[in-house]
């Protein structure tokens, strides 16, 4: 008990000494793990609208040129950045552009962070939206085309509405490791959570009980953000139950509603 | 411009080596029932999915009032949105409500606005008796709900003619009836209309033409009457033995 008390003394003494700090760290931690988690669900729908364009014999040679060029850009673009490890691509973009370009082209250290960790997890964002395509009801696609639906409109419309719906819990698979795998951008000097444990250690030598405070933290962003997309989830679900719409106002119950008054309604806004 | 809605010529389609369709023939006039019976296997389900080029036929044409429909502006998704399709398996969407599935085709394709979808699309749901429905979504719906629904998404897309690809065989018997009360009604409404189905009553009694295929070719074909009363063929008389009791 005595070292429990102990360490309870020194956790209060260490964030109250450094609470600000630690909460800046949090903010940019959870900001960049957000944003470039959702500009990583945007590149992965993106490829996977890209990747599934259907190729036929009857299309002209300069199309089909053009697919293989696209699939092979993005198989190349996959394997990269999901085959390497985040901190070295943070090395290689922020150090290699002004090796290669001069100093101008060095990007500050923020910009080059959200770039890292946004295409990086855009990478396995187009895998995960890959797999949610192919997990759709081929006959989805044909009903769409069925009414006249190009590609772009039948993914827009029909396929990526149910592929996000089911790839809900892997994107927060990539934002949960994305909240803990920025701390890899101290390699920049992207003073995130973990930059300022390091910092907070090194100037007080208090490595168990900032440890503490930061584990508390980091558990804390993860469970929210899975609260939260659970809720997402169930939202997108809709409701269990529909209303039945009616024309007869004598048979109007709750849980049902007029159509015809809405209708009613539009015509008068007109 | 021909009268002739759809003329199909010498069209064939082979899956790697295996041939399914071979020199298929037929035209389909405004306001024509056609309903093309067979064996599983015969190639029905796919020239009907040939015509809407959701298969690419090996050779052969098919005219659209008289233009070669892989030659029409706009490609495969203008002709389309001309010639509906309602499929067996339903293929509502499954993330849309019923009344916004009849109106995604008319904003999206088609350029409507909204409260025109809108209207055309309840007077459609009306027209099937999902009207009450249009909140729903398509998992809480019976199986010949779903199809009174695409029968619905296609009419309001005001095809040309509407293709019908085995419309009740995935149905349990007691829906199949109102399925096919809503195809009735649509016939005698004048709706230009190919059909592939194993309803046999429904062949003989609302169609105007049948076509039996047998092995990837059209067998035999005519009048509902010529066809059932007096079949030429021994297969077509035996394909018809077995729905008689």
């Amino acid at each position: 008990m005595d070292k429990l008390s102990q360490l309870f003394q020194d956790v209060s003494a260490t964030w109250a000494g450094g609470y600000s700090q630690y909460l800046t760290g949090a903010g940019k931690t959870i900001l960049l793990a957000v944003a470039a988690t959702a500009v990583g669900c945007i590149i992965g729908l993106a490829c996977g609208i890209l990747q599934t364009i259907p190729v036929s014999k009857d299309d002209n040679p300069v199309k089909k040129a053009l697919l293989l060029v696209v699939r092979a850009v993005i198989r190349i673009y996959v394997e990269v950045f999901r085959g390497t490890p985040m901190i070295l691509q943070a090395v290689f973009i922020y150090f290699g552009l002004p090796y290669f370009f001069g100093n101008g082209a060095r990007l500050d250290v923020t910009p080059a962070a959200y770039l890292v960790v946004s295409i990086n997890t855009g990478a396995y964002m187009a895998e995960t939206v890959r797999g949610g395509i192919m997990s759709i009801d081929p006959g989805q696609t044909e009903g769409a085309k069925a009414i006249g639906m190009n590609h772009f409109k039948t993914m827009t419309s029909v396929i990526l509405p149910q592929t996000i719906r089911n790839i809900i819990p892997q994107i927060g698979n990539n934002l949960i490791i994305n909240i803990k795998d920025t701390s890899v951008m101290f390699i920049i000097g992207y003073t995130e959570l973990f930059a300022v444990h390091k910092a907070i250690v090194g100037a007080k030598f208090v490595y168990f009980p900032s440890a503490v405070i930061e584990m508390a933290m980091y558990l804390c962003m993860t469970i929210i953000c899975s609260v939260i997309l659970r809720w997402w989830e169930r939202k997108l679900d809709g409701p269990q139950n529909f209303d039945i719409a009616t024309t007869d106002t004598l048979a109007l119950t709750s849980g049902t509603t007029n159509y015809i008054k809405k209708e009613r309604k539009e015509d008068m806004h007109r | 411009m021909s009268e002739i809605i759809l003329e199909v010529q010498h069209l064939s389609k082979s899956f790697g080596k295996h041939e399914v369709l071979r020199d298929i023939d037929f035209t389909v006039s405004p306001g024509d029932v056609t309903s093309i019976i067979g064996a599983s296997g015969s190639g029905k389900s796919t020239l009907l999915r040939c015509v809407n080029l959701l298969e690419t036929p090996t050779s052969g044409d098919i005219l659209y009032r008289g233009e070669n429909i892989k030659k029409i502006k706009g490609g495969a998704p203008a002709y389309r949105t001309k010639v509906g399709m309602v499929f067996q398996s339903f293929n509502l969407f499954n993330n849309m409500s019923v009344l916004k599935n009849c109106m995604v085709g008319q904003t999206r394709v088609l350029h409507r606005g909204k409260e025109q979808a809108r209207e055309q699309a309840m007077q459609y749901l009306t027209k099937v008796g999902m009207a009450p429905y249009i909140n729903a979504k398509p998992r809480q719906l019976s199986g010949g709900q779903k199809q009174r629904v695409a029968i619905a998404r296609a009419l309001a897309m005001d095809p040309d003619i509407l293709l019908f690809d085995e419309p009740t065989s995935a149905l349990d018997p007691e829906m199949v009836g109102e399925v096919l009360t809503v195809m009735r009604q649509l016939a005698s409404d004048g709706m230009t209309m190919l059909v592939v189905t194993h309803e046999m009553a429904f062949a003989r009694d609302v169609s105007n033409k049948v076509v039996y295929m047998n092995n990837g070719v059209i067998l035999e074909s005519g009048t509902p009457a010529e066809v059932f009363g007096n079949p030429r063929h021994q297969e077509t008389k035996d394909f018809l033995s077995r729905f008689r009791s």
